[in-house]
């Protein structure tokens, strides 16, 4: 009984530190290979096409609203301290520096993270990967590497279109519908807002955002086990795994940022 | 390389995204404030500077002339050392003076310069003499209170 119990423990631990080992290989392979796969960069673009500008509906229209939001609630709590020009303020640091790139990654992951997990578990279900090896085609190079970079690349451009039309929610609602000072609301914004400390930030989270859920849903969808099930489940988790991943990374990045 | 209608589409995103960056860097963040303005640097010394921070406004007469650089603390005279950049088209004379105001009742602090009347003007390197402190609350409520308490006293003796 306790020998079972033992050796399922050992097996489990033996079997998660193997999957970790496997999933950092794959990492740096697919970083290595990211020379040849820029190189062919038609292929990048279709990707970029494919998850950046079908993404875009639900990035902008979201933001729209994440601002509306913001701007609202903000009122509401800067007003009691007699302070509402600060509205400006508060809706374009909460967009650049946590809600635009982490909201936009959440969005991201299930709408296009999971069907790239679920693109490449149906080619492993199907066998195409295979296919591709039996013709001397590395799918590595030629179906990862290019969705990985997609990934990369659009993830940033959607977060930043997400603040930015945040904050134009924002001023909708502050400056338009509530009659915040529209001159106080620009300038109390451009007094609080750095360049690199809080933009530059928020471009650099979204990019490791970008590395995270892309390369989450690549693994996923790479060791999917080749059944109808395994691809349902593979999909799930990739959501689950990047979204979590990206909550978890974004307190590590935002104590190292800033943390002063 | 073959051409394709994803070009277009693909290109439109990333301007989308080039328009955005932009967007955040020039209206909603400073970019536009300090970067392409040439700068003096000036020193000054300050008892207390209260909540001063580095990138705060110093102003005159209410309009932005520059942003402080860094603060320090002298060990030597206790004190604290503000670098200031001041904008080069503005000059200021030799004997300004400096004052740390609030904006607002709980608004950021900021530095205001007083202009003197010298000839000379300042120049990057020099230090400002006159500097005026930041008003501490605290303080100023235990000013009161002990100015209440020698009234008080004063009024029972006789």
């Amino acid at each position: 009984m306790i020998t079972t119990m033992l050796g399922a423990l050992g097996a489990n631990t033996r079997q998660l530190l193997a999957d970790w080992g496997f999933a950092a290989r794959l990492f740096f392979k697919l970083l290595g290979m990211s020379g040849a796969a820029l190189k062919r960069f038609a292929l990048v673009r279709d990707q970029v096409h494919f998850l950046g500008n079908y993404s875009l509906a639900i990035i902008t229209v979201s933001g729209l609203f994440v601002g509306f939001v913001l701007g609202l609630q903000g009122y509401y709590t800067l007003q009691r301290y007699g302070s509402a020009e600060a509205l400006g303020l508060l809706v374009a640091l909460s967009l650049v520096r946590e809600l635009g790139p982490v909201v936009a990654a959440l969005l991201f992951a299930g709408r296009a993270g999971a069907s790239l997990t679920a693109e490449i578990g149906l080619m492993r279900a199907g066998e195409q990967l295979t296919a591709l090896e039996m013709m001397a085609v590395d799918p590595l190079q030629r179906i990862l590497a290019p969705r990985f970079w997609g990934g990369i690349i659009a993830l940033p451009l959607l977060a930043a279109v997400f603040s930015a039309v945040g904050i134009l929610g924002g001023y909708v609602v502050g400056v338009l519908l509530i009659g915040v000072d529209a001159g106080s609301f620009w300038s109390q914004m451009q007094g609080g807002v750095d360049v690199f400390k809080d933009v530059g930030n928020g471009i650099i989270k979204s990019v490791v955002f970008g590395v995270a859920v892309t390369f989450i849903a690549l693994l996923q969808g790479y060791v999917a086990k080749p059944t109808p099930e395994g691809v349902a489940s593979a999909t799930t988790r990739s959501v689950v795994v990047s979204s979590l991943s990206v909550l978890g990374l974004d307190f590590i990045l935002t104590a190292m940022m800033f943390s002063i | 390389m073959q051409r394709s209608k994803n070009d277009v589409w693909v290109g439109l995103f990333v301007l989308l995204g080039a328009v955005a960056v932009l967007f955040l860097a020039l209206k909603a963040a400073n970019l536009l404030t300090w970067s392409f303005s040439q700068d003096y640097e000036v020193t000054a010394k300050f008892d207390n500077i209260g909540g001063l921070k580095p990138g705060a406004a110093v102003k005159s007469a209410g309009v932005v002339v520059g942003r402080v650089k860094s603060i320090a603390f002298d060990g030597e005279s206790f004190q604290a050392k503000v670098t200031l950049a001041l904008q080069s088209e503005h000059a200021f004379p030799q004997d300004s003076s400096l004052k740390i105001l609030t904006s607002g009742l709980l608004g950021e602090q900021y530095l205001d310069v007083s202009p003197g009347a010298d000839e000379k003007n300042l120049v990057a390197g020099d230090k400002i003499g006159s500097t005026q402190s930041a008003v501490i609350l605290e303080n100023l409520i235990s000013q009161f209170l002990f100015n209440q308490a020698e009234k008080s006293s004063e009024g029972q003796k006789p």
